[in-house]
């Protein structure tokens, strides 16, 4: 049971912090409730796929720089092919994009892998390509999404057999993310590839030497963060019901919360459940602070200030267990 | 066996490899050919002095991340720390007048640098987050500063606009700033005892540490006078550009990542060098110039970046770690 405790303190750290910042929303907005919960999780849903498809790409060791552009490109693409097609059509668009995601990804990890230049490097000029990509699918933001995929996102669940009230509070857009995680992750996490992924992660010349094709799991993690990627690209088409060409400001928040999420870069070490909680609090604090009426601008400086907080503090903690 | 039965390609193989100048040096050059090629004329004195005179921003701006790079880390707050000090020079300079309004700046960018500093030597964070977030949170001071700052306007002084975009018998004047700094950099970065120690720290922390250096000092300098770097490239960008804004430098924060990148510096740290770097940061100038000549859409421009970024990196491995 310790063992457990000490092995995820910091996600529960993170979940505590989570429940305490809902406390504090409550308290400072006596109305928020079940439409509050809604729009929190809805803007936290492209935040979050992005977070994931980081996550993974970093605990196997690498970085994906162009994450963003690779959103770009499937948010295009998806707007662009749905725009006028029927509800049959669409679903082979999601489809397609899914795919279009993962070969991105897929593509990105063969040149890490291939042209032996630094991960950096080699997503940081993919980014250029894809943010180009993506505008010569679409000039200026257009296209549509279809009804239902709209839907997919707004209001709470409803499910069968179980009272209204009990469901509504919990958001689509969070059942969303999480059925995401778990198709998506889940059954990779539970084989042998999940394992591979660490392995390479935390040491690829030790990976290696156990018979771990270093390569092609490293081109398995990129596949993966570029379906998350797919799925990020979709969650804006969905919530904005157009594509949008320029990228957002995925990359970096996207790179704070898989950090905040306990995830070390360098690969390794981390789960996806911490990512996630860590794109809601910094979600979370945002809309709180907004309800306070503070300047939008304070709130960078306030999110920030978090990020490199809780990152140095987790850094001197760390220092302070290794002396020990 | 005499040297002259080495094969000519293992000869000169070998020669690029001691000389990782000579092959960027070529690929400039070849460039320049293929440019002047497209559209016959086009290199003249007065293109190369543009030229030049774009590029010395960017190679001011990727000094911060070469000098970072050696110790294996990076500065990714350098495009808003130069923004800020151009914005905040420009803003005061009314007020207080310009030798306050130049000095406050750069305090600015210093105590950027200073905080980034902190956060990697003492708190050990990584340089890729702790730069980040000083980064944004920079940007939002920026913005709140920007709202309450008092609308008296901007002066640009004619200094730094002699500096960014005059030129004196055709020679742009940006390079009586640029040739010392350049000078200082390649000299500093081989030849003191500072500019050693960041290819100890970049290549070997612990063996280093174990030698007696205390490797925090050496971070916690590095990233103060990269922020110092990074101000000074603000002051004569706005020279450039002539308009304050707030997103001044930002377009080069990612170029210059990868000018000292193509200019063979190795982001794990240890290797590479200045002299590379503003190799590099030619070489992206005249490619933008040529991409921007080829009439494509901004789309294919972007692709045709990246590729030719990752191809000339990919490259210039193969081409080094051979010798």
């Amino acid at each position: 049971m310790t063992r457990i405790l000490s092995k995820n303190i910091w996600t529960l750290g993170l979940a505590a912090l989570l429940a305490v910042l809902l406390v504090i929303t409550k308290l400072i907005q006596p109305d928020f409730g079940v439409s509050g919960l809604d729009s929190l999780g809805r803007a936290a849903l492209p935040f979050a796929l992005a977070s994931l498809g980081m996550a993974v790409v970093v605990i196997a060791g690498g970085i994906d720089l162009s994450l963003a552009s690779m959103m770009a490109v499937t948010s295009v693409t998806a707007a662009t092919l749905m725009d006028g097609a029927s509800d049959g059509q669409s679903v082979l668009v999601v489809l397609f994009v899914l795919l279009l995601g993962a070969a991105m990804g897929t593509v990105n990890g063969t040149l890490v892998v291939v042209s032996r230049v630094p991960d950096i490097v080699v997503t940081l000029s993919m980014l250029f390509v894809w943010q180009g990509t993506a505008l010569l699918i679409l000039n200026a933001p257009g296209g549509a999404a279809a009804p239902w995929l709209r839907a997919l996102s707004v209001g709470g669940v409803t499910l069968p057999f179980v009272p209204e009230a009990l469901t509504v509070w919990l958001p689509k857009s969070v059942v969303f993310l999480f059925v995401c995680l778990a198709v998506v992750w889940l059954p990779i996490r539970r084989s042998k590839l999940g394992l591979m992924f660490y392995a390479v992660g935390s040491d690829a010349l030790a990976a290696f030497r156990s018979g771990v094709p270093v390569g092609r799991t490293k081109i398995a993690a990129y596949a993966v963060t570029g379906l998350f990627a797919a799925l990020g690209g979709i969650a804006v088409t969905m919530s904005t019901g157009i594509g949008e060409p320029i990228p957002g400001p995925y990359l970096l928040a996207a790179v704070a919360a898989v950090v905040l999420g306990g995830v070390v870069l360098g690969g390794g070490r981390g789960g996806l459940i911490g990512p996630v909680l860590a794109v809601f609090i910094l979600r979370l604090v945002r809309m709180d602070l907004t309800l306070m009426s503070v300047d939008p601008n304070v709130t960078t400086i306030v999110e920030g200030s978090i990020m490199v907080v809780v990152v140095m503090f987790g850094g001197v903690v760390a220092m302070r267990g290794r002396r020990t | 066996m005499s040297s002259t039965e080495i094969p000519v390609t293992r000869r000169l193989t070998r020669l690029m490899a001691e000389n990782p100048l000579i092959p960027l040096i070529l690929l400039l050059l070849a460039l320049v050919l293929v440019l002047e090629i497209m559209q016959p004329g086009i290199v003249s004195p007065f293109w190369i002095g543009n030229t030049i005179k774009v590029a010395i921003p960017l190679a001011m701006l990727a000094a911060c991340q070469t000098l970072t790079m050696l110790t294996g880390g990076i500065d990714l707050s350098a495009g808003t720390v130069a923004t800020i000090t151009a914005f905040v020079m420009a803003t005061l300079a009314p007020l207080l007048g310009v030798p306050e309004a130049v000095v406050i700046g750069l305090a600015c960018a210093v105590l950027a640098g200073a905080v980034n500093g902190f956060g990697i030597a003492i708190c050990r964070v990584h340089p890729l987050i702790m730069s980040l977030g000083t980064g944004l949170i920079a940007n939002g001071c920026l913005l709140v500063y920007q709202r309450y700052v008092i609308a008296t306007g901007t002066i640009i002084p004619d200094t730094l606009v002699w500096l960014g975009t005059g030129r004196s018998f055709g020679i742009p004047n940006g390079l009586v700033v640029f040739i010392p700094f350049a000078a200082l950099l390649i000299w500093g970065q081989k030849r003191t005892g500072f500019g050693r120690l960041l290819y100890a720290v970049g290549s070997n922390e612990p063996a280093t540490r174990l030698s007696g250096v205390r490797s925090w000092q050496v971070y916690f300098a590095l990233y103060t006078l990269s922020g110092l770097i990074a101000g000074l490239t603000g002051l004569i960008l706005i020279g450039l550009v002539k308009t304050p804004s707030l997103s001044l430098a930002l377009r080069l924060d990612l170029p210059s990542v990868a000018a000292a990148v193509v200019g063979g510096t190795s982001i794990f740290g240890g290797r590479g060098g200045y002299g590379g770097t503003i190799v590099g940061a030619l070489i992206l100038t005249v490619l933008t110039t040529m991409l921007t000549l080829l009439h494509m859409p901004e789309g294919a421009r972007g692709i045709l970046f990246g590729l030719i970024i990752l191809a000339v990196t990919a490259l210039y491995i193969r081409l080094t770690e051979k010798g």
